[in-house]
C-alpha cells in the first residue's frame, strides 16, 4: 500500500493528517483549532508547489503516480477491478494548485468571523473545511472511476453542512437544494460509470481511454439491444448531466444562487473557486476523454447552451439588487465561457478553458471575499445600502476595482487571457465556429455592464455608513465619512493580497501556466482529432446524435426483447 | 545624434510612467501636492526625452524600423508550444510610432504641467497624477506594440484610465457625482461595444494569418516613394519586390530560431532599410500579418492559398480582409468617437479639463485613427471597406460640426468639435490618405489641446470669479475647490455666464484665438495645412481618378469645415467678446503660470505646426527638407496617396479659406458684440429666426441621439434583464421548476422506495448512518427541519448508490 508512495498521495492526504490532529483538540481551544487548520492548508499548498517543481511539462503522461489494487472480483470469467490510482497531468496539476491556493485563503478569512459568534462550533467548521479539501483534491488526482465517484460524492457532505450550519437565513433550503440537485446528476453518472466499467472491464481511466479510442471500439455489450451509438450517447449524457449541474451550465443553474448567497463567505469562495471546477474538470477529463465521438456530435448543442449561459447569466446578474447574487450569477456567465472553450475541442479552446477555470477561481473567489468583508460591516447584501466606499477606503476600493476588472476581462489581468484564448478557439473550432464566437463575444460587453454597475453602486456615489451603526456605537464618527473606517482585519488583507498578485501574474505572464498543461491537452486534442477524422469518414452511415427516432427505436427494441 | 541604442530604450517608456503612477497611487497623499506633481511631471518629461531620442535615431536611419523584446526574459505572453502559438511582449519602433510618441509625450507633458496648476487644492491630487501617468503608460504601450493583442492591452488600458478620470469626481455631492460616475460607465460600455468588433477582427486575423505580429523581427515595411504615382498599389507593383525589405538573412534566421522568449533584442537596423531589399528570405507564412497580406494579394484570385477557411466560413482572402477591416472599424467608431458610437465622448467632459484635453481630444481618441493607419496595408487591399470608412468619417465630421453649433457648454462645443475633427481623420484614412490623416492627427492634438486647456483656464477663472463674488457677499473663504462639493445652480461651464473675458484673461484669450484659427483652417495656422491636405486628397480621388467617394467626401468635408469655423467663432464671441453676462465673468482672474505657459507653447505650435508638411508650390515649402513629415512617415506608411499633396492645389486652398472666412463672418454678424445671447431667457439669436430655429433646436438637442439610444437599447435592455431575472430565472426556474419537478420527483421516488424497503436492511443502514452522524456531532440537528424527509431520501439514495457500486458487478455477471 505504501509501496511507490508518491507526492500526489502525500498532498492528497495532508488535509486528512491535519483533520486527524484537529479531532484531538479541545473544541474550546479555538486558537489552536484555527491555526492547526491554517497550517494544514499552508503545508498542503507548499507540498503542491513541490509537485509543480517536480512536474515535467514536456511529458504528456500522468506523473507522480501512486497505484495499487484494492478491489478485484472475478465472476464468471470476467474480472472487475478497481485501483487506488492517483497521479497528475498538466490539467490536474493546475486544478490541484488552484485548490491548495484557495483553501488557505478561505480558512484564513474565516478567522474571527461573525458566523462563529452566532453559531459557534469552530472545530466542526474547520473539520469540514479540511474534509472538503481532501475530497476536492481527490477528485482532481484520482484516475479510477469508482474512487472518483466516492470523492465526488464526499465533496457534497462538508459543503452541505457548511451551508446548512453556518449559512444565511435560508441556509436549510439552500443546503438541501444544493444536495438534491447535485445528487440527481450524480446518480445518472453512477449508472454510466458502472456501465463503462462493465463494458470496458476496468475502472481505470487511462485504460478505458486506450480502449475506447481504438478504431473498432463499440459500446455494445451482450444482451443489451441498443446500438453502440445510442448507448454511447446515453453514457455521455449521464456524465454530462452530473457535470452540467455542478458547473452549472444553463439551465441547470437554479441551485447556484441559493447556495452561493446562503453560504458563509469562505464557503462561497470555495464553491466558486474550486467546487464548480469539479464540473468543468469532469467535462474535460471524462466526457472528452472517454467519449470523443459523442463530444464531437454534441458540441454544437452544448456550445449553444454555453453561449446562452454567457449572455443569460450576465443579463440576470445585471438585474440583481443583492450583491452576492450578482456575483453568483456572474459565475454562470463566466463558466459559459469555460464550457464553450472545452467544446471547441481544440488546443486554444481547452487550454484557455483550463486557465479560465483557474482565473475564475481567483477572480470570483476574490469578489466573494470583497462581498464578505462588506457584509461583516453592513450586515446586508442589498446594494442600495452601500455607497461611496472607495472614498473612505481608497486601497480597498482600488483592490475591488482590480478584481472586478479581472473578472471583466481587462487585458493585462488574468481574466482576459483565458477569455481571449477561449474565443479564439471557438472561432477556429471545427465543431463551433463564427456564430458561436459572435454571440459569445457579446458576453464581453455585458460583463462590463453588470460589473461596473455593481462597482458604481457599491463603491462610488455618496458614502453610506452601515445602518446598524445607529444602534451600536453612538460615537459621532459612526455615520460621517471622515471618521469612518472599514478597519480591515489583518486576515482579510492577507486573504486579498495573494489574489491580487495572481491576477497580475496570470495576466502578464501566463506562458508558464499554459506550459504546464500544454502537452496533456495536446494529447487530448490529438485523440479527439483522430476520432474525428475517423468519424467523418464514417459519417455517411449513421448520426451519433440521439434523435427522437433513435430513442423510439431503442424503446421499441427493448420492449420486443421482453 | 545617431545612436543605435536609442530604440532599446522603448521599454522604459512603459516602465517610467508605471513607476510614476505607482508612487502617486500609494504615497500621493503623503507626498503632498508639490512632490506628487513633480513626480508625475518628471515621469512624463522623461518619456518625452526618450521619445525625442528615438525620433532622432529614426531620422538618422531614414525611418528603418526596430523590433525590441521586453527585457528581463519577460518576452513571452500567451504561448502554447504544441500548436506554435506565440504572442510576445514585443515593441516596434517605426516612424508612425515615433510621431505618436512625440505627440503623446509632448502634449502629455504640457498637460501634466498645466494640471499641476489646474488641480491645485484638489483632495485627490496625488491620485489624479497617478491616473495621468497610468494613462501615459497604456497609451505608449498602445503605440509601441508590435502585435494587435499587445496593442489591445494599451487600447483597453487607456479605456480604463478614461473610466477612472471621467468619473474622477464621482464623489461630488448630490446628483453631480452620480452623473460623473454614469458618464464614466457609459464610456466603458460604449467602448466595450467597440471592443466586441475589434476582438472579432483580431480572431479573424489570427485564423487568417496564424499570428498577430504586424511584422516579424527582421522584416521591414518600406516602399520607395517613386513606385507610387497614383493612389493605389497594384498587385504588379507589389510583386516587383520593393514592398518587403528584409535584413540580411543571418539576422532574420537568428530571430526565428532563438525565439522571442529569451528577452534578447533583435537588431535595430543600422542601415537605411531600402538598401536591403529581398523578401525571399522569409517563407510567406512566416511573415507578419501585413507581409502576408501583400503576398496573398499578389496571388491571382482563385488560387487555393487565397481561400481562407475559418469557423465555418470559406472566403476569398479579399473578402476576409473586408470583414477584418469592417470589424476593426466598429472598434474605431467607439474609441475615436465616430457614428454610431460617439455618444460617450460628449458625456466624457464630466472629467477634469486636463483629462479632456489629453485623452478626449489629443491622444486617446486618436487611437482608432492610429490603428487604421497602422493597418494601412489591410485597408489598401480592401477598397470597399475603405469607402465605408470614408463615408463614416465624413458624416461624423458633418454631424459633429452641426451639433457643435447648438451647444451652450463650453466643453461640449469642443467635444463635438473633436468628434467632427476625428471624422476628418477617419475620412482621410478612408480615402487612402494616411499621411494626411496622421498630419491632421498631429496638428489637431496641438490646437485642440490648446483649446481645451484654454477652456479649462476660462472655467477656472469663472469659478474663481464666482467665489470671489461669493466671498464678498457671504464672507466665505476663497477655496474654490469646495466648488466640487457644492450644490449650486451656477454653471461655470455655461457660455451664457461668460462674455468679455478677453480683457480679464488676455493670455488665455490670445492663445485661444490662435488655436481657433488653426481649427478653423486659416492660413498659415497648423490646421490650414493638415485640413487642406485631406481636402486635396479627396479632390484628387474625385476629380483625378473619378471615384465618386472622392466627390462625396469632399463636399461633406467642405460643409463640415464651414460649420467648424462657425461654431468656433460663435464660441469666441460668447466667451471673450461683448460685455460680461455674470458677476463671475466680470471678476474672473487670469490663471497662473502653471497653466498659461503650456497654453502659450501650444498656441505657438498651433501657428507653426503645419510647416512640417507644406506641399510643393505653397509658401513655406521646404523648411524641413528631408525631414519633412511625409518623407519621414513613408517607411512605415508605404502606400501614400501622394500627388495632390506633392503639389499645392491653389484653387482648393483658396476656396476652403474663403469658406472658413465666410463662416466666421457669418457667425460674427450673428453673435458679435452683445448679441451673443438674446432676451431674458438667454436664448441663441438663431432661435429668433423662424427658418433657422428648428435647425438650431435640433443641434441643441444633439439630434436626439441619446434619447434614441435610451429608447431602442438601454430601456429594452433593462426591462428584459428584469424580466429574465424575476420571471424566467426566479419564479419559473428557481421556484416553480424546483417545487414541481425536482422536489415532487424526489418525494415520489422516496415514497416509492420507502414501501418495499421500509423494514428492510436499508432502513437499518440508514438508521445506522444517522446514528453515526449523531455520534459525530449533535450539530446535525441544526439542519434538520421540515425538509428532513427530503434530506433522508437524499441520503438514502446515496447509500443505495454505494451499495449498487459494490453489488452490481456481481449481479451483472452472476
Amino acid at each position: 500500500m505504501f509501496e511507490g508512495l508518491s507526492l500526489t498521495t502525500i498532498v492528497l492526504f495532508l488535509p486528512m493528517v491535519g483533520l486527524s490532529i484537529l479531532l484531538f483538540i479541545n473544541p474550546k481551544q479555538t486558537e489552536n483549532i484555527k491555526w492547526t487548520a491554517f497550517t494544514t492548508t499552508i503545508v498542503t499548498f507548499l507540498a503542491s508547489l513541490l509537485m509543480w517543481v517536480n512536474f515535467d511539462p514536456s511529458n504528456p503522461a500522468l506523473q507522480m503516480v501512486h497505484r495499487f489494487n484494492w478491489l478485484n472480483i472475478s465472476v464468471g470469467g470476467s474480472v472487475i477491478s478497481s485501483d487506488y490510482y492517483v497521479g497528475v497531468d498538466g490539467l490536474s496539476l493546475l486544478l490541484v494548485l488552484l485548490t491548495t491556493f484557495i483553501m488557505p485563503i478561505a480558512v484564513l478569512f474565516s478567522f474571527g468571523s461573525d458566523i462563529f459568534a452566532e453559531r459557534g462550533r469552530e472545530k466542526l467548521y474547520y473539520l469540514f473545511m479540511l474534509l472538503l479539501e481532501w475530497a476536492m483534491l481527490g477528485v482532481f488526482v484520482v484516475q479510477d472511476l469508482i474512487i472518483f465517484y466516492i470523492f465526488w460524492e464526499v465533496t457534497l457532505v462538508p459543503m452541505y453542512f457548511l451551508v446548512g450550519i453556518w449559512g444565511g437565513e435560508q441556509r436549510i433550503y439552500a443546503a438541501v437544494k444544493f444536495f438534491l440537485y447535485t445528487m440527481a446528476g450524480s446518480i445518472l453518472m453512477l449508472i454510466a460509470i458502472l456501465y463503462v466499467g462493465n463494458a470496458t472491464g476496468t475502472f481505470v481511466l487511462p485504460d478505458i481511454i486506450t480502449k475506447v479510442t481504438a478504431p473498432d471500439w463499440t459500446w455494445q455489450i451482450e444482451g443489451v439491444a441498443a446500438s453502440s451509438d445510442v448507448t454511447g450517447s446515453l453514457l455521455f449524457l449521464g456524465f454530462f448531466l452530473a457535470f452540467a449541474i455542478k458547473v452549472p451550465i444553463f439551465p441547470f443553474h437554479s441551485w447556484l444562487p441559493d447556495a452561493h448567497v446562503q453560504a458563509p463567505t469562505a464557503g462561497s469562495v470555495i464553491l466558486a473557486g474550486v467546487l464548480l471546477k469539479l464540473g468543468t474538470y469532469g467535462l474535460v477529463r471524462f466526457n472528452l476523454g472517454i467519449f470523443p465521438e459523442e463530444s464531437i456530435a454534441y458540441a454544437p448543442i452544448i456550445g449553444v447552451l454555453a453561449v446562452i449561459g454567457i449572455i443569460y447569466g450576465a443579463w440576470v446578474s445585471y438585474a440583481q439588487t443583492d450583491v452576492k447574487k450578482l456575483v453568483a450569477y456572474s459565475s454562470v456567465s463566466h463558466l459559459g465561457f469555460v464550457v464553450l472553450g472545452i467544446f471547441a475541442l481544440n488546443a486554444q479552446g481547452i487550454q484557455g478553458a483550463t486557465l479560465q477555470m483557474v482565473n475564475h477561481g481567483i477572480s470570483t473567489g476574490g469578489l466573494f471575499l470583497l462581498v464578505g468583508i462588506l457584509y461583516e460591516r453592513y450586515h446586508t447584501k442589498d446594494m442600495a445600502a452601500y455607497g461611496g466606499i472607495w472614498k473612505v477606503a481608497p486601497i480597498f476600493g482600488g483592490t475591488a476595482l482590480v478584481i472586478s476588472l479581472s473578472s471583466m476581462g481587462l487585458p493585462g489581468l488574468n481574466g482576459f487571457v483565458g477569455e481571449f484564448t477561449i474565443l479564439l478557439g471557438s472561432l477556429g473550432s471545427s465543431v463551433l465556429g463564427f456564430f458561436y464566437t459572435l454571440f459569445a463575444t457579446l458576453g464581453v460587453i455585458m460583463a462590463a455592464v453588470y460589473l461596473l454597475y455593481m462597482f458604481q453602486r457599491v463603491f462610488m456615489g455618496e458614502f453610506k455608513a452601515p445602518a446598524h451603526a445607529h444602534g451600536h456605537a453612538h460615537d459621532a464618527h459612526g455615520h460621517s465619512e471622515e471618521g469612518f473606517s472599514l478597519n480591515l482585519k489583518w486576515n482579510e488583507i492577507a486573504a486579498l493580497v495573494p489574489i491580487v498578485i495572481m491576477v497580475f501574474w496570470i495576466g502578464l505572464q501566463p506562458a508558464g501556466f499554459f506550459n504546464v498543461m500544454d502537452k496533456a491537452t495536446n494529447q487530448l486534442v490529438q485523440d479527439i482529432q483522430t476520432v474525428q477524422t475517423r468519424v467523418e469518414a464514417e459519417r455517411a452511415e449513421t448520426s451519433a446524435i440521439l434523435t427522437w427516432e433513435s430513442t423510439v427505436a431503442l424503446v421499441s427494441t427493448a420492449q420486443q426483447g421482453e | 545624434m545617431h545612436n543605435e541604442t536609442y530604440p532599446q530604450l522603448v521599454p522604459l517608456l512603459i516602465i517610467i510612467p508605471a513607476i510614476g503612477a505607482f508612487i502617486n497611487m500609494f504615497w500621493g497623499a503623503k507626498l503632498g501636492e508639490r512632490v506628487s506633481g513633480y513626480v508625475g511631471i518628471a515621469a512624463s518629461l522623461l518619456s518625452f526625452i526618450i521619445s525625442v531620442l528615438i525620433f532622432s535615431y529614426l531620422s538618422a536611419v531614414h525611418g528603418a524600423a526596430s523590433v525590441i523584446n521586453a527585457p528581463l526574459g519577460l518576452g513571452s505572453w500567451i504561448r502554447m508550444d504544441s500548436i506554435g502559438l506565440n504572442i510576445p511582449w514585443q515593441f516596434r519602433v517605426d516612424t508612425i510610432t515615433a510621431v505618436m510618441l512625440l505627440v503623446v509625450t509632448g502634449v502629455g507633458s504640457l498637460i501634466h504641467i498645466y494640471a499641476r496648476g489646474y488641480m491645485h487644492g484638489d483632495p485627490k491630487f496625488g491620485r489624479f497624477f497617478a491616473f495621468l501617468n497610468l494613462f501615459l503608460m497604456f497609451m505608449l504601450l498602445l503605440v509601441t506594440a508590435n502585435n494587435f493583442l499587445m496593442m489591445f492591452v494599451g487600447w483597453e488600458g487607456v479605456g480604463l484610465c478614461s473610466y477612472l478620470l471621467i468619473g474622477f469626481w464621482w464623489d461630488k455631492r448630490g446628483a453631480t457625482g452620480w452623473r460623473n460616475a454614469n458618464a464614466a460607465r457609459k464610456a466603458v460600455i460604449v467602448n466595450r461595444v467597440g471592443d466586441f468588433g475589434l476582438l472579432l477582427s483580431m480572431f479573424l486575423i489570427f485564423w487568417t494569418f496564424g499570428t498577430f505580429d504586424y511584422y516579424k523581427p527582421g522584416e521591414v515595411a518600406n516602399v520607395p516613394y517613386t513606385l507610387y504615382t497614383n493612389g493605389y498599389i497594384t498587385a504588379e507593383q507589389a510583386k516587383k519586390g520593393d514592398i518587403l525589405a528584409v535584413n540580411p538573412a543571418a539576422e532574420s534566421q537568428a530571430a526565428e530560431t532563438h525565439g522571442d522568449a529569451h528577452g534578447e533584442t533583435h537588431g535595430a537596423h543600422s542601415k537605411p532599410a531600402r538598401e536591403t531589399l529581398d523578401n525571399s528570405q522569409f517563407a510567406p507564412s512566416r511573415l507578419g500579418v501585413f507581409g502576408q497580406t501583400e503576398y496573398l494579394m499578389s496571388l491571382p484570385e482563385g488560387s487555393p492559398e487565397r481561400v481562407i477557411n475559418v469557423g465555418g466560413l470559406e472566403l476569398d482572402f479579399s473578402v476576409m480582409l473586408f470583414l477584418i477591416v469592417i470589424f476593426m472599424l466598429v472598434g474605431v467608431t467607439a474609441k475615436s468617437a465616430q457614428i454610431p458610437l460617439f455618444v460617450w465622448l460628449p458625456d466624457a467632459m464630466a472629467g477634469p479639463t486636463p483629462v479632456s484635453a489629453l485623452m478626449h481630444a489629443a491622444t486617446m481618441v486618436t487611437a482608432g485613427v492610429f490603428l487604421l493607419i497602422r493597418a494601412n496595408v489591410f485597408l489598401d487591399h480592401a477598397p470597399e471597406a475603405r469607402a465605408i470608412i470614408a463615408l463614416v468619417g465624413a458624416l461624423t465630421a458633418l454631424m459633429g460640426g452641426y451639433i457643435g453649433m447648438g451647444q451652450w457648454d463650453v466643453k461640449r462645443v469642443l467635444a463635438y468639435s473633436t468628434v467632427s475633427q476625428l471624422g476628418f481623420m477617419v475620412a482621410a484614412v478612408g480615402l487612402g490618405a494616411y499621411v494626411a490623416a496622421m498630419f491632421h492627427l498631429v496638428t489637431h492634438a496641438i490646437f485642440k489641446a490648446c483649446l481645451f486647456l484654454g477652456s479649462g483656464s476660462v472655467i477656472h477663472g469663472v469659478e474663481h470669479g464666482h467665489h470671489h463674488v461669493h466671498a464678498h457677499a457671504h464672507g466665505h473663504g476663497d477655496d474654490h475647490h469646495d466648488a466640487h462639493d457644492e450644490e449650486d445652480s451656477f454653471d461655470p461651464q455655461d457660455m451664457r455666464n461668460m462674455g468679455g473675458l478677453a480683457r480679464r484673461m488676455p493670455i488665455t484669450y490670445w492663445t485661444y484665438i490662435f488655436a481657433t484659427f488653426a481649427l478653423a483652417g486659416l492660413f498659415p495656422f497648423a490646421g490650414f495645412w493638415s485640413k487642406d491636405e485631406i481636402l486635396a486628397d479627396a479632390w484628387h480621388l474625385g476629380f483625378d481618378k473619378g471615384n465618386p467617394i472622392g466627390y462625396i467626401v469632399l463636399g461633406i468635408l467642405l460643409l463640415a469645415a464651414a460649420f467648424t469655423a462657425f461654431y468656433m467663432w460663435r464660441q469666441v464671441q460668447m466667451i471673450f467678446h461683448g460685455e460680461p453676462r455674470s458677476e463671475a465673468a466680470a471678476n474672473a482672474p487670469e490663471s497662473t503660470l502653471w497653466m498659461t505657459v503650456p497654453l502659450m507653447v501650444l498656441a505657438f505650435l498651433s501657428l507653426v505646426g503645419g510647416f512640417i508638411n507644406v506641399p510643393k508650390g505653397a509658401p513655406f515649402h521646404g523648411m524641413f527638407k528631408d525631414y519633412e513629415f511625409k518623407h519621414f512617415l513613408e517607411s512605415a506608411v508605404p502606400h501614400v496617396t501622394v500627388s495632390p499633396s506633392l503639389y499645392f492645389n491653389w484653387g482648393l486652398a483658396l476656396g476652403a479659406t474663403f469658406i472658413a472666412f465666410a463662416a466666421i463672418f457669418f457667425a460674427h454678424s450673428i453673435y458679435a458684440g452683445n448679441k451673443a445671447v438674446r432676451g431674458t431667457a438667454r436664448r441663441d439669436p438663431l432661435e429668433f429666426v423662424p427658418s433657422a430655429k428648428p435647425i438650431w433646436l435640433l443641434a441643441n438637442a444633439r439630434m436626439h441621439w441619446d434619447n434614441i439610444y435610451f429608447a431602442v437599447i438601454e430601456n429594452p435592455f433593462n426591462r428584459i434583464g428584469k424580466f429574465l431575472a424575476d420571471v424566467v430565472d426566479w419564479r419559473f426556474l428557481h421556484d416553480y421548476f424546483h417545487d414541481v419537478v425536482i422536489k415532487k420527483g424526489y418525494d415520489g421516488v422516496g415514497t416509492l422506495l420507502s414501501k418495499p424497503f421500509d423494514k428492510g436492511i436499508i432502513d437499518g443502514a440508514v438508521n445506522g448512518v444517522a446514528w453515526l452522524f449523531k455520534q459525530f456531532s449533535s450539530s446535525l440537528r441544526l439542519v434538520q427541519t421540515g425538509y428532513v424527509r427530503v434530506y433522508a431520501v437524499a441520503l438514502l439514495l446515496g447509500v443505495v448508490a454505494v451499495v449498487v457500486v459494490m453489488v452490481l458487478p456481481l449481479l451483472q455477471n452472476g
